[in-house]
């Protein structure tokens, strides 16, 4: 159903035009989970965006995304309006900016109706109020008349997504949804968009820089890095056998329940590089214990590490803890030196 | 724990908020942010405060700072009840309270320099001559792991986990005892969020800072505090060692928060 194919986006910034996305590849059939992860800057948003159509002004897209077959790239306005909120829905991370405060929470979940399937006001406000039910907001038929300010964080994030899924997307796009929200709320909407993806078929294409929402939520994932996927492949696998040292690294620094008080975490040497100052090969090679020359003259191919599971890498296999540990890498040249990494992984 | 040693005493602490008025004749409706919350911190401990939004984190944090009055109880640091001090008291006694707020990119003023504004609070204290304050600023700028230099440039030029450095610095800077840490890494990115967590144990072992630590996350409350108390509506429901309560909650508010933590195991379908 959306197959990207040789995505890459180049960003006007300050400093020149930046390479934020360099060759993405994916697909996803109907009902598929995807999980986009990583940290800030590694080009996890702006594929969703240019998922949408919805790219900064100034970027450059090359590649193909088709979507059932329609190529998204070169679609022009009117048309991308007639499939966002129509067949692909989006939820996007802070529920209060992605409401209208002067609206009614009916009116905004009953949009994409009136505009997209052509409902009459009180058709869409009755199917407004079933979609409010169906996302569990209490309450739903005394609050439709309810203005965001009047709901809790949970609940708007629910109200978005009712609003999302209004027209019965084929595709849904939740960029960091739980990200604002308490962890108990965090389960609610996580349950929800499971329960969602098995009872309609919808797809999810989820991006979070949560280990713990992933291994909940999605059946693949993709781990970005630097405009790059530098490890993909089923959750299970890619949790089990971390291939890729930026990988490793991520699940070491993630604190953990039950570590002993004072324990230092491990820590990836060095910063996020800004775009513009991506290295030619390999984005991880200056903050990897692993690197070799030749890491930093070509970007890596992508190398299978078991079934459906790749890894850009040539180090695969090699364990950090035999690095030597006392010599992280050459120090990054754009920061001020971390203290920190000097205690290196492993 | 005897409570005469403790470095921060907190004593039935009360704090509500008036609501807006509903109607014109009834009487304004109020919160009760903190329904009475005692606790005591030894000085070079760690106290992790968990809770939800809405549970009074914040309200305790604000209250500690003594930025707002309490409704009713009190506040004692380093043997001063804090809200009862005169205003020239009660800046003396700042010097030894900071805070560290979530957002590094908020709470530094983007027109002034990193120097500026980490040397900030010891300016405020008017002790120090603008040559100390920049040797103190050159000083804690070392210890958080930046550069002297850095002290020219501009928040901008920082990463969020740098900003966040800049912010401790500050902190650091008038040599407090106690610094209360609002979600401090919250807002970073895994990574740096390691090398932030890091920092802080650091600190605290080498110059034995006490932490106030606010956060969401019980497994960063569980990594750097030695107790940690669960807030609920405004009130303590469990406290405890983390081990022992992380790992045999008794509150069910506590059980519920710790079973919405989600598992790093992947589900099998």
């Amino acid at each position: 159903m959306l197959e990207v194919q040789d995505l890459r986006v180049t960003l006007q910034t300050a400093r020149g035009p930046a390479d934020a996305l360099r060759g993405v590849s994916f697909s996803m059939a109907r009902g598929d989970t995807l999980g986009l992860i990583g940290e800030s800057g590694c080009g996890k948003s702006i594929t969703a965006l240019a998922l949408m159509g919805l790219l900064p002004d100034g970027a450059r897209a090359s590649g193909s995304i088709r979507f059932d077959g329609q190529e998204l790239l070169t679609l022009d306005e009117p048309a991308l309006c007639g499939l966002r909120g129509n067949r692909i829905g989006m939820v996007f991370q802070e529920p209060m900016t992605a409401l209208n405060p002067l609206h009614t929470i009916a009116r905004q979940v009953a949009e994409p109706l009136r505009l997209h399937k052509g409902l009459s006001a009180g058709a869409a406000r009755a199917e407004a109020l079933r979609l409010l039910d169906r996302v569990q907001l209490p309450n739903a038929a005394q609050r439709l008349d309810a203005y965001p300010h009047q709901l809790s964080g949970g609940q708007r994030q629910r109200v978005v997504i009712a609003s999302a899924l209004a027209c019965g997307p084929d595709l849904l796009v939740a960029d960091e949804p739980t990200t604002a929200l308490d962890v108990t709320i965090q389960r609610e909407v996580l349950d929800l968009l499971e329960e969602l993806v098995r009872d309609s078929g919808m797809a999810l294409l989820l991006i979070s820089h949560d280990l713990g929402v992933m291994a909940q939520t999605v059946e693949r994932l993709l781990v970005m890095y630097g405009g790059t996927v530098v490890e993909s492949g089923p959750t299970g696998a890619v949790f089990e056998r971390l291939a890729h040292p930026y990988t490793r690294g991520l699940f070491a620094a993630r604190p953990r329940l039950g570590l002993q008080r004072g324990t230092r975490l491990p820590t990836i040497p060095g910063l996020v590089p800004e775009l513009a100052d991506l290295p030619a090969g390999c984005p991880f090679a200056e903050r990897c214990v692993l690197v070799i020359d030749a890491c930093r003259n070509a970007a890596p191919p992508p190398a299978r590490v078991g079934p459906g599971h790749e890894a850009r890498c040539i180090r695969l296999g090699l364990d950090p803890a035999e690095a030597p540990a006392s010599l992280p890498p050459g120090g990054n040249a754009s920061g001020p030196a971390e203290p920190a990494p000097r205690r290196s992984l492993g | 724990m005897s409570v005469t040693a403790a470095l921060l005493s907190v004593h039935d602490l009360v704090k509500t908020y008036r609501l807006p008025r509903e109607h014109l004749f009834a009487a304004a409706p109020e919160v009760r942010a903190l329904e009475g919350l005692s606790f005591s911190l030894q000085a070079g401990r760690s106290l992790g405060v968990v809770g939800e939004s809405g549970s009074g984190k914040s309200t305790l944090a604000r209250l500690v700072m003594a930025l707002e009055q309490p409704t009713s109880g009190h506040i004692v640091f380093d043997g001063e009840d804090l809200h009862t001090l005169e205003a020239a008291a009660l800046r003396r006694a700042r010097a030894g309270l900071q805070m560290i707020f979530q957002d590094p990119y908020g709470s530094l003023d983007p027109r002034r320099t990193v120097g500026q504004t980490v040397a900030e609070p010891l300016a405020l204290l008017r002790q120090a001559s603008p040559a100390e304050q920049r040797e103190r600023a050159a000083e804690v700028l070392d210890a958080v792991g930046l550069r002297a230099g850095d002290a020219s440039k501009y928040p901008h030029e920082f990463s969020g986990g740098q900003r966040q450095r800049i912010a401790i610095a500050r902190a650091l800077i008038t040599g407090p005892k106690l610094i209360v840490a609002d979600e401090p890494v919250s807002a970073l990115d895994v990574s740096v969020q390691a090398q932030v967590l890091n920092l802080m144990q650091d600190l605290q072992d080498r110059i034995g800072v006490t932490y106030l630590f606010i956060s969401h996350d019980l497994a960063v409350v569980d990594l750097v505090c030695d107790e940690v108390i669960v807030l609920w509506q405004g009130r303590i429901v469990e406290q405890g060692h983390p081990d022992r309560l992380f790992s045999a909650p008794e509150h069910p508010y506590t059980r519920r928060l710790l079973a919405a933590v989600p598992a790093m195991k992947p589900r099998m379908r």
